[in-house]
């Protein structure tokens, strides 16, 4: 079980768990819930460059769609190949099972902690 | 924005809500994709008390319904419905509408939330001079649909009704929980159910005891998420999308509602007369696709070899039962033959669909 609280954030409501230079991602629950049940999930390439503030994948739900933009300039490692067949996974299970993309990057730009996090979407 | 009256019911059901029409409405309780499955295969509970509750009553009231609106709701039976337009002198739609019929000088016309005020306006307006009176009663009605295969067993557990001897389209005094309220056999999902008019100072018991008898067979209490997704499956237009004051009946498929044959005139004959000797140069078509991506209202659609787009989804979504997603679209008329390859453009990336039969979910009749 990861720990919510040790996360970085975006104002864009994704997660980012870092491990030295990766950094792991996946959108919050917030954002989750906000969508809806999500049905597709369209994530970059293993190799592919990110660059901060840039969209590099889609969130879809029966609704709507929700861009996935990338936190940190930086390349990406590996993708979640499980949550492409099991979207609902984003759903169910946000901040574990459903995480989306790991970037390596070179240096972290400024990020939410928690409690500011927190304080955007108006939940403890 | 207006709440409905049994908002704290579906608060304590857990639900999450949306501005729908001007109204905070239920959009989902836990899962869109599980309410929508549960109307599919058990039944799903409905609060639709946004919609406009219009009563005409006077001895000219077939009469005034039929200069008013562009069906012949004279022709309707008591106890029957129809589904019929409101349009303006152009021809455009002021709203979609079901008008059925509660006696011989006696109607209830059903409007959309967003259109109330201009509906009732545009009616209003139109009596003067007839013997009919027009009521704007919405506030006075909960609105609540049960929908799905278990529909018929789960409310004949709280009434003595014969509930089979209601046809489709057919609409009756009922008992149901104990409480009189109108029950009608219609709906908006694709799905047997009905819809129950309940007055409002009933309303929470009929609510109540609906949701427990419900429970038993696989109901779930559902939101406007699902009934968005199960109206477009059903092929079933919704105002704002499919339908608009720039748009005309032709072009959405409605022409048969129009009863240029009627006696008398009705407001937007003469346009409506000419339109319907004109072939419309947009038409709205069902369009299907492969993969998982939607195609979502306002994204353009093209043909092979022009840059140029022909057309525009208005609704569209990855259908939950059928696996793939589907859209409605106006196209450009040479387009709209069945099988005629076309494509969307998803965000950036063009995307293959082919223009396919409405409705695209159609329940197997028992």
């Amino acid at each position: 079980m990861i720990n919510r609280e040790g996360l970085k954030y975006t104002k864009e409501h994704e997660w980012l768990s870092i491990e030295g230079d990766v950094a792991t991602v996946g959108i919050t629950e917030y954002a989750a819930e906000k969508l809806g049940d999500i049905v597709f999930v369209d994530l970059p390439k293993v190799g592919s460059s990110t660059t901060y503030m840039k969209i590099c994948g889609e969130i879809e739900s029966t609704k709507s769609v929700g861009e996935l933009y990338a936190p940190v300039d930086g390349e990406i490692v590996e993708i979640n190949d499980v949550v492409s067949g099991n979207p609902e996974l984003v759903n169910h299970d946000p901040f574990g099972a459903g995480w989306l993309i790991k970037i390596r990057f070179k240096e972290l730009p400024a990020l939410l902690t928690h409690e500011e996090y927190a304080a955007l979407t108006g939940e403890g | 924005m207006k709440s409905i009256p049994l908002k704290s019911k579906h608060e304590a059901l857990g639900a999450s809500f949306t501005d729908f029409g001007g109204w905070e409405m239920p959009v989902r309780y836990t899962s869109d994709l599980a309410e929508h499955h549960a109307v599919r295969s058990a039944a799903g509970l409905f609060d639709i008390s946004h919609m406009a509750e219009i009563f005409v009553e006077g001895k000219q009231a077939a009469t005034y319904l039929d200069y008013s609106l562009v069906g012949a709701a004279s022709e309707i039976e008591i106890g029957r419905a129809k589904y019929s337009l409101i349009c303006n002198e152009a021809g455009g739609i002021i709203d979609d509408l079901i008008v059925y019929r509660l006696g011989q000088n006696a109607y209830l016309v059903v409007a959309n939330a967003s259109n109330r005020d201009a509906v009732v306006a545009a009616m209003q307006g139109r009596a003067a001079g007839f013997d009919a009176e027009v009521k704007d009663e919405s506030d006075a009605w909960v609105l609540l649909a049960i929908q799905g295969p278990n529909s018929v067993s789960i409310l004949s557990t709280l009434t003595s009704d014969a509930l089979d001897d209601l046809k489709y389209y057919a609409i009756s005094e009922s008992e149901i929980a104990g409480v009189k309220c109108l029950l009608a056999r219609t709906g908006y999902t694709g799905e047997d159910g009905f819809e129950i008019y309940i007055p409002v100072e009933s309303a929470e018991q009929v609510f109540d005891e609906i949701i427990s008898a419900g429970s038993e067979q696989g109901m779930l209490p559902t939101g406007l998420a699902c009934r968005d997704t199960l109206r477009l499956e059903a092929g079933m237009p919704l105002y704002g999308h499919e339908m608009n004051l720039e748009v005309n009946p032709y072009q959405a498929g409605f022409g048969k509602v129009v009863r240029l044959d009627k006696p008398g005139v009705f407001v937007g004959k003469a346009a409506l007369t000419k339109l319907s000797q004109t072939p419309p140069t947009k038409i709205l078509v069902g369009i299907a696709g492969e993969g998982k991506r939607a195609a979502r209202a306002d994204y353009e659609v093209f043909v092979e070899g022009s840059n140029s787009p022909m057309g525009v989804v208005t609704s569209g979504a990855l259908s939950p039962t059928l696996g793939f997603p589907v859209a409605m679209a106006y196209v450009g008329a040479d387009f709209a033959q069945i099988d005629t390859p076309i494509s969307v453009d998803i965000r950036g990336a063009t995307t293959p669909f082919t223009v396919v039969k409405l409705p695209f979910y159609k329940r197997a009749k028992n």
